[in-house]
């Protein structure tokens, strides 16, 4: 029972990773329908940034924390507009290649300019874990969790209620009706990559401690999000983080009960469960069955 | 005139290829069996990117269970090599279209996020079973057997071997391409609204799309593995899969003469353009060539720059050459191809 509630709290941890990736992932989509592959590099890149800033890891800085966030949310946003911006009348197709093309300068720019080796990122919780009837509960654990689902909220109460965030929904849901109506949707998408790109820095900077920070520590992670976000429903930010939940959840108990299933195995596991999901239940837990008109 | 073009390209490219052994030394020759090889894997993919419009981040992978599938066989199951090559390619083609089923469920680009997801699981499943692939530390293979009195210059025999199985690959793909069901893969690339209209099953035509182009790529893969007599699990990373999408682009989605441009692309930005590349830029700006990383920021950066200066990749500069300049030409409205707004 105590290694149960030990793997479920692991879980929850992990979950609340994957599920705050996966929301930046939802979001870009709602806002642009264009998939950003470089999502997950950009938070590796920003949490370069954050460890920099932070003299090279020695101890964490809320300020260089925000500091991140800030930069995160500028970079974003100037990358739709000087890198996608001139795009936007190709295809979709040309749009995804170059968000994949960014994934790929990011990556080398990071192992470039910082090394490829492993670096140690502090986490801002303390270590010591409580004890609550034998189960070890790390701080580490509780305070990403808090600190992703403080992040989901803001995110939420601005979506909506603030004028901004109606504006953003019905450029997502309706580009050309809301262009009419007089929404600057050009900036609404630099604005969604900006929130994408701060989101992505929290997720890299709360997941850094636990994986050591690497230019490729994102892709595992954006993959694990995107099982995610397809068990969530793809479409439905409650979806996102549930389905992050469930998933981080689910891995932990496979590699706790299931001994074929080794570390290994985490990342054939999670795209097995993505592909299981799109066969039995393709609009996931929270999506709605999309019915297009021909 | 046009009916003839293709034969007629493709009797220029045979004897380009016949030619080439006495033109280059040894060492060139080797490299130039590797370009047949990625033209191979760049066929199969631009089946599935160019023609059907579906992106793959994960085509590597299935270039290494073509190649695994050969060490495999040869190394344990003492198989002829040569034998293991169609192999390669069917072992790779079915688990392409295993994979396919599913995930080609998804519209548009969650198929190449899904993608992502085999080059990375590909490698945690070759360490977790190390008995059968070798671990961590791969496999070597044997030498490749020459034939037909080659057997002093094994570095011709692999290219003879790559470039034998690229000439029988692209007609096959040029038939692929088109008749009834190469129109239905460009019709589900334009629009799988007016696709489904028409009677195209568009999931069954992707999944065609995604096995065919998978088992291009496992032939590819089993020459590999013969051309560099070692796998392991480092082979085969994320970079070889996106390194064949931007061959794809730089060579010209839709077009299957651009993939040759691709390939020569894919084989010598790694080792030779690349680094020349980075010794131009850095006598002005003292940037260190032999940095990690550097060679990414390369193909991300050409990547771009072809997105933005020729979208239509090699072919379509050749095209444009022998036509009227791009200026002249009406623009495509690209509201037609796209599916959101109809």
């Amino acid at each position: 029972m105590q290694t149960f509630f030990q793997t479920l709290t692991t879980g929850l941890s992990d979950g609340s990773i994957y599920g705050s990736l996966a929301l930046a992932l939802v979001l870009i989509y709602k806002a642009t329908e264009v998939i950003n592959f470089a999502q997950g590099e950009m938070a590796m890149f920003t949490t370069y940034i954050a460890w920099a800033l932070m003299g090279h890891g020695s101890t964490f800085e809320w300020w260089a924390f925000f500091a991140t966030l800030g930069i995160a949310f500028v970079g974003g946003a100037a990358l739709q507009q000087t890198v996608i911006r001139p795009l936007e009348r190709a295809s979709v197709l040309t749009a995804v290649m170059a968000t994949i093309a960014l994934l790929v300068i990011l990556n080398g720019l990071a192992a470039w300019i910082w090394s490829p080796q492993l670096q140690f990122f502090p986490s801002p919780f303390p270590t010591k874990p409580w004890v609550i009837g034998g189960v070890h509960i790390s701080k580490q654990d509780v305070g990403t969790f808090g600190v992703v689902m403080a992040c989901v909220i803001v995110l939420w109460l601005f979506f909506r209620f603030t004028k901004l965030g109606l504006a953003m929904r019905a450029g997502a849901l309706n580009p050309n009706a809301a262009r009419l109506l007089g929404v600057r949707t050009s900036w609404l998408l630099a604005l969604g990559w900006g929130f994408a790109a701060a989101l992505g820095a929290v997720s890299g900077m709360m997941v850094a401690p636990t994986v050591f920070l690497t230019p490729n520590m994102m892709q595992a992670v954006l993959i694990y999000s995107f099982a995610a976000a397809v068990l969530g429903g793809l479409e439905s930010p409650v979806g996102a983080i549930v389905g992050g939940l469930s998933l981080g959840v689910l891995l932990n108990m496979l590699g706790e009960y299931v001994h074929p299933v080794t570390t290994e195995l985490r990342l054939p596991v999670a795209l097995a469960i993505l592909l299981v999901v799109l066969l039995i239940k393709p609009a996931g837990l929270f999506g709605r069955v999309v019915v297009r008109r021909v | 005139m046009r009916r003839l073009r293709n034969p007629v390209a493709f009797g220029v490219l045979v004897l380009a290829v016949v030619l080439a052994p006495f033109l280059f030394s040894n060492y060139r020759t080797y490299q130039l069996g590797f370009v047949g090889l990625y033209l191979v894997a760049l066929l199969g993919l631009d089946i599935l990117t160019g023609f059907t419009g579906q992106i793959s981040l994960g085509h590597g992978a299935f270039m290494g269970i073509g190649a695994y599938t050969t060490t495999i066989l040869v190394v344990d199951h003492g198989v002829r090599d040569l034998w293991t090559i169609p192999l390669g390619g069917v072992v790779a083609g079915v688990i392409g279209l295993a994979f396919g089923i599913p995930a080609t469920r998804f519209a548009g680009p969650y198929l190449a996020l899904a993608t992502f997801a085999i080059p990375l699981a590909f490698i945690g499943i070759l360490k977790r079973f190390p008995h059968f692939t070798g671990g961590t530390n791969g496999k070597n293979l044997p030498q490749l057997h020459p034939e037909l009195g080659w057997h002093t210059n094994p570095s011709i025999w692999f290219y003879v071997v790559c470039w034998f199985v690229a000439l029988v690959m692209l007609p096959l793909a040029f038939f692929i391409v088109r008749g009834r069901f190469g129109r239905a893969l460009r019709s589900v690339r334009d629009s799988e609204i007016a696709a489904t209209a028409n009677g195209v099953s568009t999931a069954g035509v992707k999944t065609a799309a995604f096995g065919i182009s998978a088992f291009y790529c496992g032939v590819a893969g089993s020459l590999y593995a013969i051309g560099t007599t070692y796998v392991n699990p480092d082979t085969f990373p994320i970079d070889l899969s996106i390194l064949l999408l931007v061959g794809i682009v730089l060579g010209g989605a839709g077009s299957l003469y651009g993939m040759l441009f691709g390939a020569l692309f894919v084989e010598f930005i790694r080792l030779t353009w690349g680094p020349a590349l980075l010794n131009l830029f850095s006598k002005a700006h003292h940037i260190d060539t032999h940095a990690p990383g550097s060679g990414l920021v390369v193909y991300g950066v050409v990547l771009l720059l072809v997105l933005y200066l020729a979208p239509a990749g090699a072919a379509g500069l050749v095209r444009g050459l022998s036509g009227r300049p791009a200026f002249l030409r009406r623009k495509e409205d690209p509201s037609l191809s796209d599916p959101g707004l109809v």
